[in-house]
């Protein structure tokens, strides 16, 4: 790709960006959010068209108009958002559109052969009449693999493949990612998970504000050059965490048990905490964070707030207890995509800001705008859609929500999935600044060194029950990982 | 966006025509009508001008409820059928002596109840709008037929006619209602909390939900707006022909959705303006009156109206694609 340029509304997202993929390499793309990593993979994969600038191919001008044509010459995409067909089977799913038939006839045995051929080339075991949406997250993608390799793709593009991974999955993944690049494939891989870049990674290119900031060998170049060449400025320590003195019991939940897979959980929060809770995927974290936040009712149990009993019996109930819940996933749960920034903000609040349900345009404004201000919210306009707007930067306008409503006790659910160091920090010290403030954060996080580097206290769950509760500072990753495993 | 200060900034979808997105459909109508003109001098007439803004009101009124569901991310078909109900149950109150205002309560009574069981059963029950309002446009058209035994009931006094007939500074009066309706509706899609939940529920109605937002509430009272709707247009249409039909308002969904749709509005749900459904049922309109005037078959205009609703939209969308 040479000299690619892609401008949004009062953005430029790409400003002469040149990449190259070899041949059976992994290329690493790190960058800020908004730097312009997407915007760059979207070109390739045809999602978007570029303003100027080429792209070659092995050595010859590829046209790349749509995801289509950059199928056809080879460019496959494994997104965040995986992109199958939840209920078609794992075979279908890897066929798809290149069925085997004969006169119009799906043959079903050639179908299942060609299938079984391919994630045998990916070195894994699946059961093939599996429908897709009862797969893990991880098996999902190993399927996606499957596929791209199927249409034998020459380019693939991997965005953030291991954040919803757990460490085992992630080795296999890299397993398979290492058969793909040996039989001659190229593979760009964004990630900002920075000790596995050294695992995978062969060359790594950094994107700045749009712009190519430089590419080195990976073996040749340190963490710390790397986040510099990032961030803008030194990120040196991850975790700025200061502990502040806890005050008041702002949240406290008794023996709560939900049919979602929450058992029998008690857990406190304070004024002026963060509370971590770790645990493995499928350990009831999520779920537990939904009944706090009202999205789903407990079967049993009781839960306070600052002292009197609210347990929450809808989303509107919790809001109003003053309770603000970051989804994890926050296309789906957080956001109304076509819906601008202010709106998106101001969702909640509403009622504040209207007198007989005439919303005073004015308020809502200046609250937005306020908070865009005082978060950093990198966007031209207030009125901006959301759905332009990078993933980092949606992430705050989620919070902006929150603090807008006044909420003082905040879940958030995986604060900082698929966000890069710079803005991670950012939102390390916006936490900071919220207990400061006095609020209360119960923060769930499958990165291990977030949960140690932030929290006060540390709930492991497990099974969707709480397995252990740890003092955040003196706890050490093995002790957690253990618990969180059921292996102390 | 270009040219308004930056403090009065407000959301895309708030602005009566949605930021010039519409000037598609604006251009198709303008266009439509320079047709016209060059093809009959009838045409551009002031009186021919307000006798298509007449026929159109109906449809346009009708077409606001629409607007409010299909925003929603919803589908309303009873809307016809719910014309013809409390159609008929106004012609029955009028004809058993009641008072002209109480009369046309009764109606707007009967399209709120409707509407308030098409959207509890949607939004509690968690039925497809599209399943709900289909058995609504079958059970309400059933109960205008019983209630009126398959037969119109006709002749009204003047005082209420009035609605329809009497013109105010040479305007008529069904001109100024639909307007006075889309510009209270405007506002209330543009700036009220229920306007803005409207358009949350139609893009992400659980990341409304998690907002704290009585989405069952809102869901329902946007299928009561629609009822509404239908029974104003009711009172008109009844007002205007002397008579009110157990069989009227047969295929008016399907206008009412040409309109949103010709306006821009898409059915996805999450976005689109009041603005764009006016010139959505104005373009219908036109394009009516001018294939009468041209004297194209009855059977023709079907057709070409067809194809016109099709061609509006891809244009619609292409533009829409070319932009993003």
């Amino acid at each position: 790709m040479r000299g690619v340029c892609k401008r949004f509304p009062g953005v430029v997202a790409l400003d002469r960006v040149d990449f190259d993929l070899r041949a059976g390499e992994v290329h690493v793309l790190l960058g800020e959010n908004g730097a312009g990593k997407s915007t760059l993979m979207k070109i390739l994969s045809g999602a978007y068209r570029k303003d100027a600038g080429e792209i070659l191919i092995s050595g010859r001008h590829a046209a790349i108009e749509s995801p289509r044509a950059a199928q056809a010459l080879g460019v496959a995409t494994i997104y965040q958002e995986l992109s199958l067909v939840p209920q078609l089977s794992v075979a279908e799913n890897i066929l798809l559109g290149h069925e085997p038939a004969r006169a119009g006839w799906i043959d079903r045995r050639a179908l299942r052969d060609a299938a079984q051929r391919s994630i045998e080339d990916v070195g894994i075991t699946l059961d093939l009449d599996r429908r897709v949406d009862r797969l893990g997250l991880a098996e999902q993608q190993m399927v996606e693999l499957a596929k791209a390799l199927f249409r034998r793709a020459r380019v693939l593009v991997m965005d953030e493949p291991t954040s919803a991974l757990t460490t085992r999955e992630i080795d296999r993944l890299f397993d398979v990612v290492r058969r793909v690049t040996a039989n001659g494939a190229g593979v760009v891989y964004i990630s900002h998970r920075l000790q596995e870049l050294s695992r995978i990674g062969d060359r790594v290119t950094v994107l700045r504000d749009g712009r190519h900031t430089g590419t080195f060998a990976l073996a040749d170049v340190s963490i710390d050059q790397l986040v510099c060449l990032m961030a803008n400025r030194d990120v040196r320590d991850h975790f700025p965490r200061r502990r502040a003195v806890p005050g008041d019991e702002l949240l406290r939940l008794e023996h709560v048990s939900a049919v979602s897979g929450v058992d029998d959980v008690s857990l406190t929060v304070r004024r002026g905490e963060i509370v971590g809770v770790a645990g493995l995927l499928g350990a009831g974290r999520t779920e537990l964070a939904r009944v706090i936040a009202g999205a789903d009712r407990p079967a049993s149990g009781r839960v306070f707030v600052k002292g009197r009993e609210v347990t929450p019996k809808s989303p509107r109930h919790a809001i109003r207890a003053g309770i603000g819940f970051l989804p994890e996933d926050r296309k789906r749960h957080g956001l109304v995509l076509q819906l601008s920034v202010q709106a998106n903000i101001g969702l909640p609040s509403l009622q504040r800001w209207s007198r007989g349900g005439v919303v005073s345009q004015r308020a809502e404004h200046d609250e937005a705008r306020r908070w865009v201000g005082e978060l950093r919210i990198k966007t031209p306009t207030v009125g901006e859609r959301v759905v332009r707007l990078s993933g980092g930067t949606q992430q705050k306008v989620v919070l902006a929500r929150w603090l807008a409503a006044q909420a003082d006790i905040l879940v958030m659910d995986e604060p900082t999935r698929g966000v890069d160091v710079g803005a991670k920090v950012e939102i390390y010290e916006l936490m900071n600044g919220l207990t400061d403030a006095g609020a209360g954060i119960l923060m769930i996080s499958s990165e291990l060194p977030e949960v140690l580097g932030m929290s006060d206290r540390i709930y492991v769950m497990r099974r969707g029950r709480i397995e252990a509760e740890m003092d955040g500072p003196s706890a050490t990753e093995q002790q957690v990982l253990q618990c969180a495993l059921g292996w102390a | 966006m270009s040219g308004r200060p930056e403090g009065l900034h407000y959301t895309t979808a708030m602005s009566a025509f949605g930021s010039g997105r519409r000037f598609g459909a604006i251009a198709g109508l303008v266009g439509l009508c320079v047709l016209l003109w060059a093809l009959t001098p009838h045409f551009l007439t002031v009186s021919n001008a307000l006798n298509v803004m007449e026929q159109t009101s109906i449809n346009a009124i009708v077409a606001v409820g629409m607007t409010f569901v299909i925003v929603s991310g919803g589908i309303d078909l009873s809307v016809g059928s719910l014309v013809a109900f409390s159609g008929v149950v106004l012609a029955a109150a009028l004809k058993a002596g009641w008072p002209a205002p109480a009369a046309v309560g009764a109606a707007l009574a009967v399209g709120a109840a409707c509407g308030l069981a098409n959207g509890l059963v949607i939004a509690l029950g968690r039925l497809p709008p599209f399943i709900m309002t289909l058995g609504m446009m079958s059970v309400a058209r059933g109960a205008a037929l019983m209630f009126t035994d398959g037969r119109p009931i006709s002749g009204f006094d003047a005082p209420f006619r009035a609605i329809a007939v009497s013109r105010i500074a040479g305007v008529p009066a069904p001109i100024l209602i639909t307007l006075l309706i889309y510009g209270a509706a405007h506002l209330v899609l543009a700036r009220t909390r229920f306007g803005r939940y409207v358009y949350g529920i139609g893009g992400n109605e659980e990341a409304t939900r998690l907002s704290g937002v009585a989405v069952h509430f809102h869901k329902t009272m946007i299928y009561v707006v629609s009822g509404v709707m239908s029974a104003v247009a009711a009172v008109l249409l009844t007002a205007r022909l002397n008579t009110a039909q157990p069989i009227a308002g047969i295929m008016y969904e399907l206008d009412a959705i040409a309109a949103v749709v010709i306006g821009g509005t898409s059915l996805s749900g999450g976005e689109g303006t009041l603005g764009g459904t006016l010139i959505g049922a104005l373009t219908m309109g036109v394009l009516r009156n001018g294939l009468n005037l041209l004297g194209v078959s009855s059977f023709l205009q079907q057709l070409v109206i067809g194809l016109v609703i099709v061609v509006a939209v891809l244009v619609d969308t292409l533009l829409k694609e070319k932009k993003s």
